[in-house]
């Protein structure tokens, strides 16, 4: 299988501290991978090296490789907004615009230039369809997306996302704060996104990155401790550390 | 308690019913050869009427594994203490059925029996024993080396059943007359082979809840 982005040697600093250390991970196109690890172990920093949104905070040092279809995402001539878009993220808490529902799932097109309205409408039509949101608000399309349920709010931010036509989707803790239910209609949805997409998910919930993930990554301090396929690091995982952590005897 | 706590210690529990109910699996078999060997059918019926409280014991503990599951949703070494929990818990069950089957055919031969056609049957059992002894050993200690050494014994075991049966056959064909009682010796020898089978079958549990890789040792 082709590496949709290989991850080699990486460490990051933010002034003095070092948050990651020699991170080598590669993560593969229609596969679910999952991060797992404590509090405070870099998963976020690690997520945010992908697309570049360590950049915005300052004092942060980069270094080693992080190859997106073979080409350095650190390289000189990349431009980084076209990363973000190949590269989306969606966070813990729902973050739509305060705007509505057609206009969140439109805006990513209009900022690259979609003008034509036809155009747009099937985007957002076929985004919210993907994100499993369309017929729950096909009839308020021209309502604030803050009306929304927490479950759908977060689904939005999905199609909202998947309007840019990533290839890659990140995900921190994309339903931490949803109820099961809500939960659960994420992590089918991602069984489909999976289709078209390497998606990445930081999880708290060890149950969740067992059924969801095709590999699993466990990080500590910084390092990554073992990576690998999902059902052996659940059922039979290669270090104490890791074993330790999964079954709760951590620290 | 903290809830990763109360987790341990039913994961020790079950240990401790796992061995209890192997001890009263190891007393049933002890009696069951007991029985035919000193042609005694009040043993026997003791092995027959004590087989009740085996069946209710792995039930017990059969469902503790299940409420294990569905409240702690154990992973890794959890998970597999569970698992292996409930598959040596349904061999060490029908161990006892075998241990009944051995005391049934001993009342089926009590008066009757001649003295020379139990053969290696005495020695079968001891083997027998000896391996059911050994893989709780193993359970006990997460001992991969003596699993595998307790399932090799297994060949010779299936050896001396082979000869038995021959040499059995052999006796009846020469001795007609014997034929309604030694035909219960054959049975006895085909359960004490399906014995070491099950003993066989707790040693690979052993072997994955260490390693966790099935490798059939049969
Ligand atoms: N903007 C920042 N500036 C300085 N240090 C930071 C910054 N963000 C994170 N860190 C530090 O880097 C380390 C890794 O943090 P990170 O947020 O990546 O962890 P995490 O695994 O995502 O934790 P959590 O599970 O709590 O979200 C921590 O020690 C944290 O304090
Ligand atoms: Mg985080």
């Amino acid at each position: 299988m082709e590496n949709k982005i290989t991850i080699r040697n990486l460490n990051l600093y933010y002034g003095d501290l070092q948050a990651l250390r020699d991170v080598n991970l590669d993560i593969q196109e229609r596969q679910i991978t999952a991060l797992i690890g404590p509090s405070g172990c870099g998963k976020s920093t690690f997520l945010r090296v992908l697309n570049r949104m360590n950049d915005l905070i300052e004092g942060v040092r980069v270094e080693g490789r992080v190859l997106l279809d073979g080409e350095d995402i650190y390289g000189p001539d990349v431009d980084v907004v076209q990363l973000r878009k190949r590269v989306g993220m969606v966070f813990q808490r729902p973050n739509p615009f305060p705007m509505s529902v057609y206009d969140n799932v439109a805006y990513g097109p209009r900022i690259h230039g979609q003008k034509n309205k036809r155009r747009l409408d099937e985007i957002v039509e076929a985004s919210l369809r993907a994100a499993a949101l369309w017929d729950e608000v096909a009839d308020r399309l021209f309502h604030s997306a803050l009306g929304l349920s927490g479950g759908q709010q977060q689904r939005l931010c999905i199609a909202r996302l998947l309007a840019v036509e990533p290839d890659v989707v990140l995900m921190d803790e994309p339903t931490s704060a949803l109820d099961p239910i809500s939960t659960l209609r994420i992590e089918e949805l991602l069984q489909e996104l999976k289709n078209n997409y390497a998606i990445v998910i930081v999880t708290h919930n060890m149950q969740q990155a067992a059924r969801v993930s095709d590999v699993t990554a466990f990080f500590l301090n910084g390092e990554i401790v073992e990576a690998g396929e999902t059902h052996k690091l659940f059922t039979k995982p290669r270090d104490q550390r890791t074993e330790d952590y999964i079954t709760g005897r951590f620290g | 308690m903290s809830n990763r706590r109360s987790f341990d210690v039913e994961l020790a529990d079950l240990k401790q019913d796992i061995l209890r109910m192997a001890s009263l699996v190891e007393q049933s078999i002890y009696k069951a050869m007991e029985a035919l060997l000193n042609q005694d059918p009040l043993i026997a019926k003791g092995v027959i009427t004590g087989d009740d409280a085996i069946d209710r014991l792995r039930y017990e503990v059969e469902n503790n594994c299940i409420r294990l599951i569905a409240t702690q949703q154990p992973m890794a070494r959890d998970l597999r203490v569970i698992v292996t929990g409930i598959k040596i818990l349904t061999n060490l069950e029908r161990m006892g059925d075998h241990a009944v089957d051995i005391a049934r055919a001993a009342m089926c031969v009590c008066g009757r029996m001649p003295t020379k056609p139990l053969e290696r049957i005495p020695q079968m059992a001891r083997m027998v024993q000896h391996m059911v002894k050994d893989g709780l050993d193993a359970y006990v200690h997460g001992d991969v080396e003596k699993a595998r050494q307790m399932c090799a014994m297994d060949d010779e075991v299936d050896e001396i059943y082979n000869l038995t049966f021959q040499n059995l056959i052999s006796y009846m064909e020469a001795n007609p007359h014997s034929i309604p009682c030694v035909v219960y010796l054959l049975l006895v020898a085909r359960y004490l082979e399906r014995l070491a089978d099950r003993a066989t079958n707790i040693g690979e549990d052993v072997i994955y809840l260490v390693t966790g890789e099935w490798h059939e040792l049969n």
